[in-house]
Formats: structure tokens, sequence, C-alpha cells
């Protein structure tokens, strides 16, 4: 039988509560994941309305490889965001992708926006728009609570995703969470779903596809999981997780600390890094579904919350992202914090990243003056979790102009409040790489505003020169590339484990040779589909601003060059204007 | 004879790793629900995982309910499944007390564990292993058992420890 390049779409009518499947796209030219969700938003997109218009589609895409190869647990998400109302993409594990492939879905792209706030559930035979207007309000975990009990039966092989207060109050910086550890974080992608009346997704994944006949399938998902697991390939991941970076990029002088007003604190960075987590902190491990490594580290929060040793314990995720960002950036010293922090960011479904680098401008800004306490209504500042945590909940659900512009972003409310210069937005609000300039303009310019875009931070930590050229080809190449493993759905953890040869042998044993022979050159077309469909929302490399602190910066290589800094952002904005021509 | 156990399923990480093996080794699949076993969460991923798997009864109430003998008792425990002579009547795991056989949705035909193992070396942290069954005769006594025969250790995973 000739192999289907096509892909299986399932197309989700809200206002209607239909939905209908359909053939799509060529596996061949856009692989899947990345570029899937990037053709699906060319196709069904509504580039010039703005991103919370019912009509704009919301995309959850997967791969071909997904399910059939360890560490392929990853969906993209694909929708105009709210945040900058250009594409956007996201990514989240969890157990959503192999819910996806297991209902044979290889995309879900929803539109409209449903009567009343509601929660979508599709899977092998079963498609359904629920009413859950009594959802309204609940925080992401009560949330989980209530969905799990409606449809007891495919527990284990299911995914929920939900929003939170955030996402329903249209919060540019809300994030759709994926299975309570998970999260489609960056950019708003949870306003969009908000935006559509949605409270939840539920997919079941309960069926199976034949496995290719022959050894070679066997073989190589046995040579690609020992590799996994029995070298120190994932070691890092497994082991401390990325939280162990917080004491290198501190060592490095590269870890912003209250609101990156320094980028090292050797007095306290032992308090909140990866080492002292996993001594006091770490409960546990989990995993990604199809992932044998077990990267998601699990804290344990005891709170004391009267009297007489009355005690309650929460479970709480945390990677290097998150506990920069409501660690190190909000000035915390003491790891327990932190984790409060993080739950809190949790509850309201926010992007951890966003909502702790928000507070760290808020919490400068009230210093200086630039805002007061009747703005902010609690007296923030660097340390105190308990003012965080109150915080969070006006993040969540804004009770005035302060909050509400805040929750837009936060060069929404530094542009109000006349106090950019300090606002940590490249892009979106930074992550915990202060590496140096290149780092600087792959984030604030790359196509997700991600620290994921290009491997920028590793650059700036290896190439001692300041070769313009020679870094932006960089950047080009090796985002190219990460749209390879972004498209098949791979983790980029693995990138190390999955070179492009590697994954052209997968397709090919998978029965798809001419999307193998064709790896590189799809990798290219999806990164210029990606770029193309970015422009025709109105992206203009010129108009990004990189703010004023990050040229106050100094690392360990010394101050930022800021000619330096300028030449490549220019350099650089040329050359994706050319690949999205 | 073995009987596959989870007898560490507190380590486990929710990879499900040895679903996706049992599919693709034993039954040639792609798949996490078409495997002998099947991790699940019970009330989410915070409450950790449990394995659902054949506990190796003898006698075992599936093959005593399945009505065209496509079930035959294993001798040491569990079930051997002639998917010839099924015919996808769902009667054996209705009869599972610990609902370790999946009924494929399309097919309606059974997948239950028959203790090969296979799918031990794919889980990361060591949680499952082979064991001796309890269904069998006793082991010799002490004095009757060259040293040799002792039960090896527990193989640790490669992540464990």
């Amino acid at each position: 039988m000739p192999a289907d390049y096509t892909f299986r779409v399932l197309l989700a009518d809200l206002a209607t509560g239909k939905g209908e499947y359909r053939r799509f796209g060529d596996k061949r030219e856009v692989l899947g994941g990345s570029g899937l969700a990037a053709a699906l938003y060319a196709e069904f997109g509504r580039p010039e309305l703005p991103a919370l218009d019912p009509a704009q589609p919301l995309i959850f895409a997967i791969g071909p490889l997904t399910g059939c190869f360890p560490m392929m647990s990853k969906t993209v998400c694909g929708f105009k965001s709210p945040y900058n109302e250009r594409f956007a993409e996201s990514h989240a594990g969890g157990r959503l992708a192999l819910s996806l492939r297991f209902a044979h879905i290889d995309a879900l792209v929803i539109r409209g926006r449903a009567p009343t706030l509601s929660a979508l559930s599709a899977g092998i035979r079963h498609f359904e728009l629920q009413d859950t207007h009594y959802l309204k309000g609940l925080d992401v975990f009560t949330t989980g609570k209530m969905l799990r009990k409606m449809r007891r039966s495919a527990a284990g092989h299911r995914s929920i995703l939900r929003i939170g207060p955030a996402g329903e109050n249209l919060s540019a910086i809300a994030c759709i969470n994926v299975d309570s550890y998970r999260h489609f974080g960056r950019l708003g992608a949870g306003a969009v779903m908000g935006s559509k009346n949605l409270k939840a997704i539920l997919v079941e994944g309960a069926s199976a596809m034949p496995a290719p006949e022959g050894k070679a399938f066997a073989a190589l998902y046995k040579d690609i999981h020992m590799q996994l697991t029995t070298t120190e390939m994932m070691t890092k991941y497994h082991d401390l997780g990325t939280a162990q970076n917080m004491a290198v990029m501190n060592k490095l002088r590269a870890l912003p600390w209250r609101n990156m007003q320094t980028t090292h604190d050797d007095e306290h960075i032992a308090a909140i890094s990866g080492e002292t987590f996993a001594r006091e902190l770490l409960l546990r491990k989990t995993a990604c579904t199809g992932c044998p490594v077990g990267c998601v580290h699990v804290g344990l929060l005891r709170e004391q919350f009267a009297k007489h040793n009355d005690v309650l314990y929460r479970q709480v995720a945390y990677d290097h992202e998150p506990v920069f960002a409501t660690g190190s950036m909000l000035g915390m010293t003491n790891a327990s914090d932190v984790l409060a922090v993080l739950d809190e960011i949790e509850r309201q479904g926010l992007d951890a990243i966003s909502g702790g680098v928000s507070l760290a401008w808020a919490t400068e800004a009230l210093e200086r003056g630039a805002v007061t306490e009747e703005d902010t209504l609690v007296k923030l500042s660097f340390g105190d979790a308990a003012a965080y945590r109150e915080a969070l909940g006006h993040l969540g659900a804004p009770p005035n102009e302060f909050w509400r512009l805040l929750a837009q972003g936060t060069l929404a409310a530094a542009k109000r409040y006349n106090a950019e210069d300090y606002a940590c937005v490249l892009g979106q609000e930074m992550a915990g790489y202060a590496t140096g300039e290149v780092f600087f303009v792959s984030q604030a310019m790359g196509l997700r505003h991600s620290h994921l875009d290009s491997a920028g931070y590793s650059y700036d930590q290896k190439e001692q020169g300041k070769d313009v050229a020679k870094a932006v080809s960089f950047m080009v190449e090796d985002e190219r590339q990460r749209c390879a493993l972004t498209s098949m759905v791979a983790c980029l953890f693995a990138r190390s484990a999955y070179n492009e040869e590697s994954l052209a042998k997968a397709l090919d044993v998978l029965g798809f040779p001419e999307a193998a022979a064709n790896v590189p050159q799809a990798a290219a077309n999806v990164q210029k589909l990606r770029w193309k469909v970015k422009f025709s929302t109105g992206f203009d490399p010129d108009e990004v601003k990189i703010p004023k602190r990050y040229r106050e910066v100094v690392t360990w290589k010394g101050p930022i060059d800021a000619d330096y800094l300028q030449e490549l952002q220019t350099a650089y904005g040329a050359a994706i204007r050319e690949l999205g021509r | 004879m073995k009987i596959l156990r989870a007898t560490r399923i507190e380590r486990c990480i929710g990879c499900q790793s040895c679903s996706l093996a049992c599919a693709r080794l034993v039954h040639q699949k792609i798949s996490w629900s078409t495997a002998g076993i099947r991790i699940v969460s019970s009330g989410g991923i915070s409450t950790g995982f449990e394995a659902r798997a054949c506990l190796a009864c003898d006698p075992a109430p599936c093959a005593r309910a399945c009505p065209t003998g496509a079930y035959t008792q294993r001798r040491s425990g569990g079930v051997k499944v002639d998917k010839s002579l099924c015919i996808a009547c769902g009667a054996c795991a209705e009869a599972c007390p610990v609902d370790a056989i999946f009924i494929e949705p399309e097919t309606r035909l059974p997948y239950v564990c028959i203790h090969c193992g296979r799918c031990v070396p794919f889980c990361p942290l060591g949680c499952l292993e082979l064991i001796d069954s309890p269904h069998e005769d006793p082991a010799p006594a002490p004095s009757e058992a060259a040293p040799e025969t002792a039960p090896a250790a527990p193989q640790e995973a490669p992540h464990a420890g």
C-alpha cells in the first residue's frame, strides 16, 4: 500500500458543536508539528482579524513520529497571539501528543466561540462539546479534578487541557495547562482558549496503528531507547533537571536577579539552586508519555496553615525557567518560597516566566516610584513571597487598571507608566539566560520569542568574537535544524539523539521514504513557511525594541557591546525578512 | 515459569515505555492500549501511577468466562489467547477482577499479558520484573537447593540509583 502523506485533521466548530475530519497537507513538504501548524494557520487563519476574534483558529499539531519513537512527546500549538497580534507557536509535553496520535488526529483545529463556557472532548467514536458554565472562575487544579470526574473511563490514556482565571479573563500571559505539569506557556494561548469560551479540551486516545513489518522498526526503537537510558546523554535532564542551570548561570554572571539589576548573587544562589531543590524539596519525577527520561521534577511544598501543626502539602513542578522567573528574578532567597509563588502562578493559569518577570518589573517600578501602592494594591518587594502570591491573584483576575495592563504583558504596563527602560522584555518576558548579545537578539527577534528558537545562549558562551555574519548564520541554520525537530515533534532535549540522519531513518522505517529523503529541505521549507505566516500577521523586525536594561548588563565577558547588539539586530532582522519573503 | 509483576511501581514516572514495548514487540502495534500492561493514573498525575496487568490467576476467571475456547489456562497462572477463536464478545474483560484485559475499540479483540517479560528492559526505573510464579510447586527445601539456584537480586534499571 502506498504511503499516505496527508494529515488527518479534526476541525472543531465551537459555535455549532460539530466536528469534521479532513485530509490536509503533505508530510513531504511540512513534516508535521511546526510545519503543519503554520500550514493550517495559512489555510484557516485570519491574519487581518484580532487574535481574540472567534474566527481565529487554535491549532494543536503532532508529527509523523509521534508515538512511534521515544521522546517524540511534544505537541505544537499554533495561534495568533493576543500578546503581540502576531502568529505564534508554543510547545508542550504531557500526554497530549500520544492522546492525539491514538485518537488518529494529526492536528486539531478549533474555531468559533462556544455559547457557554464549555469543554470539548474528542477521541475514537467520540466528539462532544459540553456546557461547563459551572467551572467559571475555578483555578486550574480544581478544574482538573472536576474534569477527571466527568469522564472516568479513559483515565491514564487521555490528556486534559484547561485554563484558569487568567485565560478566562483574556490575559495575554495566560497559559494552557496540559496534564497538570506541562503548559502551552508563552504568548497567551490561554487567552485564545478563553476568547472561545473554552475552559477545557479532553483528548482520548485508545486506538492503535499497525507496526511496520520486519525487524527494522523494533531494532531502531531499541537502539534510540537504549541511547537515551543507558548513556550519559540525558543525565542532566533526569538528574537535577534544567534547574541545574541556576548555579551555572550565576557563576557565569548570566543569571538575572531582581529584575536583572545584577547578573549574579553569590550570597544567595545556593538557597535556590537546582542542587538545593533536589536535596531539600524534590518529591519525585515524572515524564511525558513516550519519554523514558523523566525530566519533570515535582517539588513538595509543605505549609502550616494554622497552629497545632495543621499542615497541607502541594506538589509543584519546577524547571530552570520557572525557578529563574520566580526565584532569582524576584530576589527570592528560599526555595520553598519559590514553589509557593509558582503554585499560585499555576493556579491562576499564567505563564510562569511572564508571571515572574512581570512582577519583577512591577517591584522595581514601585521601588522607583513609577507606580504607587495605590496601583499595585500590594506592597511588592523583592523576596516577599506572601506579597507575590497575593499579587498573582490580581494578575489572574485584575481588579484595577494597573493589573489589567500588566496582565497584557510587562510592556503594556511599562509604556503607560513610562518605565520601559527596565522592562525585561525580549519580544516577551525574557528567559533566564543573560548570556550576551546573541541571545538577546535571538529571543527578541526569534519566531517564538523563546530561548529555544536557536541556541543563541550557547553561542554567547562558546564564541568570544563579535562576527555579526557568523552569528546570524548560526542563528538561521540552528533554527532550520530545530524546525526538523519541532515538526516531528521531538522534545528539544532529544536533539543529540535525533539529528537529521536519524530522523530520516525513523521516517524511512515507518514507511515514509520520500519524506525521509527530504528532511533538510522540508526543514528549510518549514522555516520559511513559519516566517511567511508570521509576516502575514504584520510582524516587522524593525519595530522590535530591546530595552535599555539590556545595554546596561554586565556578564562574565564584561559590559554588553551596544554597537554589536544593534548590528546583530539589524542583520538578523534582514535575514528573517528574507526567509519570510 | 515466571510471571510479570510490577513490584516497584511506586518508582513509575508514567512514560508508558512498557506498554509501547509490549504493543510493538508482542502485538506488532504502535499503541499504549493494545498491550498486556497498561499504566494509568488514578485521580491525575499528581497521585502517581498504577499498572493494569494480569496477576496470573489460577484458575483464571477470564478463561472460564470465554465461551469459545480462545483462552487456555497457562501452567504457572495467567492465560494464553488464540485470537483466531475469539468472537469479540468481551466476556473475558468483564470477568477479570483487576481490569487487566484491554478490548481494542475497533476490533473488540482482547489484549492480555502473556508474562513474556519483553517490556521489562524498557522500563527506565526498574519497576517491573519476572518473578517465580506463586502457583507452581514450592521450591525445594533450602538444604536441597544448590547455592547458585538462589534467585538473583532484582536488576537495577539504568536510571535507577
